[in-house]
């Protein structure tokens, strides 16, 4: 099933890395070798971006594809190349030393880079030793969870969320304090977790995913835990890890991709156990090798995770390592959880690099304007883009694309123009002239005023929002203007009108100011304003009116019956609903359905569907009693919903014609022996109304051609 | 009879009070009608003036009176003389009767369709309902009104009636105008009559809608909150976004003197197989694949049914919550309405109960939605209660779809309150932004401007207004957007003079400079200097200097390789998508580098440069399909070392493999695999014996 032809070869990168301890003496001011890399995979990268979030046109993956193949093999040569030259290494980016949102919920910002990193590049390094094993935190079903565990299946959970959002994102899964080693640099203490078919660094794999998902079984059997620092020994299993890891992401550029490393550990102390230079020497060459990786542009993000009675202490080690001081130390949280969930949700949030959708330029007054950017928070997720294959070769297909002229047949080789039919002539558009009136307003973001709250109607909408969060990137002033606002908005509950004028779809909008909101897990609501794109009159409907009786007064409830609706609400009340709590089974069901066949596997996997109503708790006495007298209220006594529906009896028009029909078809079709038809192959001397009467009569569907309604009955008799 | 075909009469007044807006009424009308000869050609329309001088209707001619109220077309079908009538609207000017012309627009209504056409039919006046009405012979007005009404329902006629009252001629007669008030709320009151009451120029514009929409429901059935206990409701549409129009692609093959020919042009798709292009595979041998990772599944739409989510069509209720717990940003999508089964008066009485108990409570509803019978997806979504205030409307629920966990990426950003100083307002700035957000008020009590529901689309009146020049005269230009129209894209310019003292001195409390330590070349977001005025921007060019400055792309365009870095100099341009010039520019560009580069060199130390330049080359020339201009430069570049005494970059390619651009990598290329190989083996014991 795999149709991609694969090349392993991009391993042998790995084998001529060079200690970065050396490297960095010999930085020379040049083209370093990582840059040239960066280079060849460039023009790849970007148009990978493009496709992240618009439907992938069939034809542009195929020619994709056979890029990326290419690339591939290009990449092969090229590497083999760089091995002479990898002598030659200089930092690839600057740091800004005064930056400001120097600490790790962040980092985004702290570059003043002029691109958007687009692909990224994550290795897990995932502390195992049996510190990891024996501390635990209660989960929920009031079972003891190890912090292995949690680290475990939060990857896990990542892993499959990345495949189905993010399936262009490398990732490399790599143990550290293990019995067992496995690495390419053969060090000891260290595990590289993989699966046939896939470099060590690369997207995941069906088969990732599921080998992945029962690792905790085979752990101890395969990997084994042992910590790897111990007096005595020369090893030093924390600097063989960040060495592995930083050779894993030797792949690409900082340029173009996002590199980290993410250390799930619980030992805040890695040298604790060892005293004196042999201590003194090990902190040192370890805090210059994550010096090194972060030289060469490759972020590293500690997930501390501690119990609430035993801080992880960050002065100890790691704050070094990361380089923290002052109040960006104190900042940093370690993921402190009473219960194995918090933790979850905390390392969850942690674990995802924001993604900006654009810069925006906010006009608040004429000689004003801030900078902000703008993130989408809340998005549709699709089952994917569909690739048409060769259902023999199982090969992408190609898409050829052609205009025909509809009167002559002709082909149509330059872009031709638009028209629209009007008064029985047609209008001629050039693509000019439609941008041109589309461009309606002269900002791409402009202020218009301020209203209160209850201006916006919950059906003001139409479709997920955008949020906006200011930035001094540019423009310094930008965020203190935005946070004065934004808190006046607050204080007067008031929202902003504004008009956003993007080229293609320019939009009134409302700027809702959101208060940051935390919870024991951490951010749950960012601070910031969220862009809500605001209907015209012509996109609402007075449909309230539709069915008004002219004459009469609506039918009110009472108020003992609203009462009694007041009491039901009360008895159903679902207390700590978040919006995010369903997965949709829909996707879920079909990215199961695609990783079982993937992995070629004969059962389908049934996947629970979270989003029906919780039967149990409805039917406790209590909720029963309060939609009973409800129902009484309501209804009265001896209901019966459907003979007092009107539907039954004044349906309408189309529904009793549709009756009719059902009821002829019925009828008409008990006429005929159609098994015996059927088995005569005299099915085709009926009429197409005839073979219609069956279809309509057994619940089938009508459409097609003569040979299709055939099929379809010859199918549902079974024959 | 068409089906959907209405029936509608323009009631206007054109007396002299209504002379102000008169051409925003003569905009809107004409979109009507425009939209209709586009989107429902069989509509037929009828135009009523009232305020005239001159009288012309049926009813003076056969029973009297109906003075100053004239017919200026009779019920037709639309056409482009109508747009054009209505865009000349005569200016009238006596103060005209609204009463006398509903009636003769409703007699013109029933002589044209009798008792057809029910709930088709529709008046619409446009008045500001300024004038006074004359006494009838006999009862009150009200009584007259009544049997009008009663005559409107009786016929299945509707009524749309928009009353445009701009703030300044709000000084006419007081009693006069409560009198009409009263009146047209008797119409509502008694018949499917909709009253809007405009106080703006925008507002009139999106005050009278011009699409027309046959409500269709998404949804009927039972709406479950147990087993036990359902409530037979009806889901609707609430909001749904107008989309600009899809235009057609225009084809000039059909011979000039073929009038049938449509001019269209049909979009064919071949599906090809990727080892041989010029093989076509037919649909019955395509299938569909999904990505999975790096992987593609096929899946045959067959395997696709059996394995797919079939949930049962059905609503129903989760819980309720507390509407705080649910922040107004998580809403999805278009909007939905739920109502109660029309004429269902306990159904009616259950929806009204629960939106009044939510509303009571300010909690809302979760409900799990299954639209339709077959529907491979579910919708959660919140129902909130929409308490109707008007006697004859039924409550409501506003549905909105929620997020599922898949749809939410939850980005970490830093508390505001952890931001350092120099980013945090002090209070001093604070005042000022409190000011600001509270002076800029859009919504003065009870006169809310930039109602969503009066608030036309600017782009598409701009479409429409041009398509009507267009119409025309096929080459002009595209019209400057409407004054009106501006007050929804920008602000207020009398709103901003108003409060200039405040705008002011929030431009005194925050400073705002660009950032030093960015590149010159990398800025985008020009800021204009603060200079303290605030003259509202009417002038044209500084704000199409403003959109230059924004609409710059993300990057820095590049247009010449440079000696820095010209491998991503290079590949910037080969990506430059403005021009297809760009493409040569920078392949010819890069030839020329490359031997700089290689002459300039001492002792070998440019090589590798120009080894990297030459691998970038080569692969911005598979890509782009240009091997021969590589083929052909390697081949002189090779030839070049030679003679300038340059092997030793020879053998440097051979040991790196640089090879033509073989048939296989391109097919455009002339070489096949193996001379594509041998090339540089070729060139290796001539490089020896030049030794």
């Amino acid at each position: 099933m795999n149709i991609l032809p694969r090349t392993t070869t991009l391993n042998s990168d790995l084998s001529i890395f060079v200690p970065a301890v050396q490297m960095s003496r010999k930085k020379h001011n040049c083209c370093g070798s990582d840059e040239y890399i960066a280079a060849t995979c460039t023009s790849s990268d970007h148009r990978r971006s493009e496709h992240r979030y618009f439907d992938m046109n069939v034809a542009a993956l195929a020619v994709l594809r056979r890029r990326s193949n290419e690339e591939r093999k290009e990449k092969k040569n090229v590497l083999e190349e760089v091995d002479l030259l990898r002598n030659k290494q200089c930092p690839v980016m600057d740091i800004d030393p005064d930056d400001v949102f120097r600490d790790d919920e962040d980092p985004e910002n702290e570059l003043y880079q002029e691109r958007d990193s687009t692909k990224e590049m994550l290795v897990y390094l995932v502390d195992a030793s049996p510190k990891m094993f024996s501390t635990s935190c209660p989960s929920e079903d009031q079972k003891d969870v190890s912090h292995f565990h949690i680290a475990v299946s939060c990857i896990a959970q990542s892993l499959r969320t990345q495949i189905i959002n993010r399936s262009y994102d490398d990732v490399a899964i790599c143990f550290f304090n293990t019995r067992e080693k496995k690495n390419l640099q053969d060090s000891n203490n260290v595990y590289v977790f993989n699966v046939p078919e896939r470099e060590e660094l690369d997207r995941p794999t069906a088969r990732l995913i599921k080998e992945f998902d029962s690792i905790e079984e085979s752990f101890s059997k395969e990997i084994g835990s042992k910590y790897g620092i111990l007096p005595g020994s020369r090893d030093n299993s924390l600097y063989n890890a960040l060495w592995v890891a930083q050779a894993l992401l030797r792949k690409g550029s900082a340029k173009t991709a996002d590199k980290r490393i993410l250390l799930f550990t619980n030992e805040d102390d890695p040298f604790g156990n060892i005293k004196g230079m042999t201590k003194m020497d090990m902190t040192r060459t370890t805090l210059q090798r994550a010096k090194d990786a972060q030289d060469l542009g490759i972020s590293i993000e500690l997930l501390p995770l501690s119990r609430p009675d035993d801080e992880f202490n960050m002065s100890l080690f790691y704050a070094d390592l990361l380089g923290l001081e002052g109040t960006n130390l104190t900042q940093f949280k370690a993921l402190v959880g009473e219960r194995f969930e918090d933790m979850k949700d905390q390392l969850r949030k942690r674990m995802f690099r924001k993604r900006k959708i654009r810069r925006i330029k906010f006009i608040i007054t004429n000689a004003m304007s801030i900078e902000v950017n703008a993130y989408a928070l809340v998005r549709p997720t699709n089952p994917g883009t569909i690739t048409w294959l060769d259902s023999v070769t199982n090969l992408p297909l190609k898409t050829d694309r052609s205009f025909i002229c509809a009167d002559t047949g002709a082909l149509v080789q330059e872009t031709p123009k638009l028209f629209q039919t009007y008064k029985n002539d047609s209008i001629m558009f050039s693509t000019d002239e439609l941008s041109e009136i589309k461009r309606v307003s002269t900002g791409p973001l402009r202020l218009l005023g301020f209203k209160p709250l209850s201006c916006l109607k919950d059906y003001h909408n139409l479709k997920p929002s955008t949020f906006v969060f200011p930035s001094d990137e540019e423009v310094v002033g930008s965020t203190c203007i935005f946070i004065a606002l934004h808190g006046s908005m607050l204080r007067l509950k008031r929202f902003a009108v504004a008009f956003y004028g993007s080229s293609t779809h320019p939009q009134l909008v409302a700027l809702v100011a959101q208060e940051e909101i935390m919870s024991t897990s951490g951010q749950v609501e960012p601070p910031g304003m969220h862009m809500i794109y605001l209907p015209y009159s012509d996109d609402v409907r007075p449909v309230e009116e539709l069915h008004t009786d002219t004459n009469a007064m609506a039918p009110r409830a009472t108020d003992d019956q609203i009462k009694s609706a007041t009491a039901l609400v009360r008895r159903v009340d679902l207390k700590s609903f978040s919006v995010c709590q369903f997965a949709n089974p829909a996707l879920q069901r079909h990215y199961a359905v695609l990783q079982a066949l993937a992995l070629d596997e004969d059962e389908m996997p049934d996947v629970r569907d979270e989003t029906l109503p919780d039967e149990e708790g409805m039917a406790r006495p209590g909720v029963v009693k309060a939609l009973e007298e409800f129902k009484l209220s309501v209804y009265g006594e001896n209901y019966d919903e459907e003979s007092d529906s009107i539907a039954s009896g004044k349906t309408s028009d189309a529904s009793k014609k549709r009756k009719a029909i059902a009821d002829k078809a019925t009828e008409e079709s008990a006429k005929v022996d159609w098994s015996d038809l059927a088995d005569k192959g005299e099915l085709k001397e009926l009429t197409v109304p005839k073979l219609k009467y069956y279809l309509t009569a057994n619940g089938l569907s009508v459409s097609g051609k003569k040979e299709d309604l055939i099929n379809r009955i010859l199918t549902h008799l079974g024959k | 009879m068409a089906r959907n075909k209405e029936g509608l009469v323009l009631v206007l007044d054109v007396g002299p009070t209504m002379h102000t807006v008169l051409p925003e009424v003569e905009k809107v009308c004409s979109m009507l009608v425009q939209k209709k000869i586009i989107f429902s050609k069989n509509d037929e329309v009828g135009l009523v003036v009232f305020g005239t001088k001159d009288t012309k209707n049926e009813l003076t001619n056969e029973v009297g009176g109906y003075e100053h109220v004239m017919v200026l077309r009779d019920i037709k079908v639309v056409d482009g003389n109508l747009v054009e009538a209505l865009q000349q609207l005569p200016r009238g000017s006596i103060h005209g009767d609204f009463i006398d012309a509903v009636v003769v627009g409703m007699d013109m209504l029933i002589k044209k369709y009798g008792q057809t056409n029910k709930g088709k039919k529709r008046l619409c006046l446009l008045t500001n309902a300024a004038s006074p009405t004359k006494d009838p012979y006999d009862g009150t007005k009200e009584d007259q009104v009544n049997t009008i009404a009663e005559q409107m329902r009786a016929h299945g006629m509707k009524m749309d009636c928009i009353v445009v009252r701009i703030s300044q001629d709000l000084d006419m007669d007081k009693k006069i105008l409560e009198e009409n008030d009263y009146l047209l709320n008797a119409f509502s009151y008694k018949s499917s009559t909709k009253t809007v009451h405009v106080d703006s120029p925008t507002s009139l514009l999106g005050a009278l809608r011009t699409r027309n929409i046959f409500p269709v429901t998404i949804y009927r059935g039972d709406f479950e909150m147990s087993s036990k206990m359902k409530i037979k409701v009806w889901v609707y549409k609430k909001t749904s976004e107008e989309k600009f129009p899809t235009l057609k692609k225009y084809s000039d093959k059909a011979p000039p003197t073929d009038n049938y020919a449509t001019h269209e042009i049909k979009v064919d798709y071949e599906y090809k197989s990727v080892e041989d292009p010029n093989k076509s595979v037919p649909p019955e041998q395509r299938i569909k694949g999904y990505r999975y990772g790096p992987q593609v599944v096929p899946i045959s739409s067959a395997e696709l049914e059996t394995f797919k989510f079939k949930p049962e069509k059905s609503v129903k209720l989760l819980g309720f919550t507390d509407a705080s717990n649910i922040m107004r940003h998580y809403y999805m999508r278009d909007v939905n309405i739920f109502i109660a089964e029309p004429g269902n008066t306990r159904a009616i009485v259950a929806v009204s109960a629960l939106a009044r108990a939510l509303k009571e409570m300010n909690k809302v509803a979760i409900v799990r939605c299954v639209w339709r019978q077959g529907q491979g997806n579910v919708v959660v979504g919140i129902l909130t209660p929409n308490v109707s205030d008007k006697h004859n409307i039924p409550d409501s629920f506003y549905f909105n779809v929620l997020p599922f966990a898949e749809d939410i990426r939850e980005f970490q950003f830093p508390s505001f309150s952890n931001l350092p100083s120099s980013m945090q307002p002090n209070e001093q700035q604070q005042e000022a932004a409190d000011k600001l957000v509270q002076m800029l008020d859009l919504a003065p009590t009870g006169k809310e401007v930039l109602r969503p529901d009066l608030t036309p689309n600017p782009v598409l009146e701009r479409f429409y207004n041009c398509l009507e020049v267009k119409s025309k005269q096929q080459d002009a230009a595209v019209p400057p957007l409407d004054e009106t129209l501006r007050k929804i894209t920008e602000p207020d310019p009398e709103l901003i003079s108003q409060n200039k003292a405040v705008i002011d001195e929030f431009h005194r409390c925050f400073e705002l400079k660009e950032n030093p330590k960015l590149k010159k070349s990398s800025r985008r977001l020009l800021k204009e200097k603060p200079t303290g005025s605030s003259e509202e921007g009417v002038g044209n060019g500084a704000d199409a200097q403003a959109i230059d400055a924004i609409e710059y792309t993300s990057r820095v365009k590049v247009e010449k390789i440079g000696d820095l870095d010209p491998v991503q100099d290079f590949e910037a341009m080969m990506s430059r998508r403005d021009s297809t010039e760009w493409i040569s520019k920078a392949i010819q560009d890069m030839k020329n580098k490359i031997f700089d580069i290689v002459e300039n060199s001492f002792e070998g130390d440019t090589y590798r440069k120009a080894l990297e330049c030459l691998v970038a080359l080569r692969k911005g020339c598979i890509l782009e399909q240009e091997p021969k201009q590589f083929n052909d430069f390697l081949r002189h570049l090779v030839k070049f070392c030679e003679e300038k005494d340059l092997n030793s970059f020879g053998e440097y390619l051979a040991s790196h493999e640089i090879t033509l651009i073989s048939k296989k990598e391109a097919p455009d290329s002339e070489i096949s695999e193996d001379d594509a190989k041998n090339f540089i083996v070729k060139r290796e014991p001539k490089a020896e014996q030049g030794l």
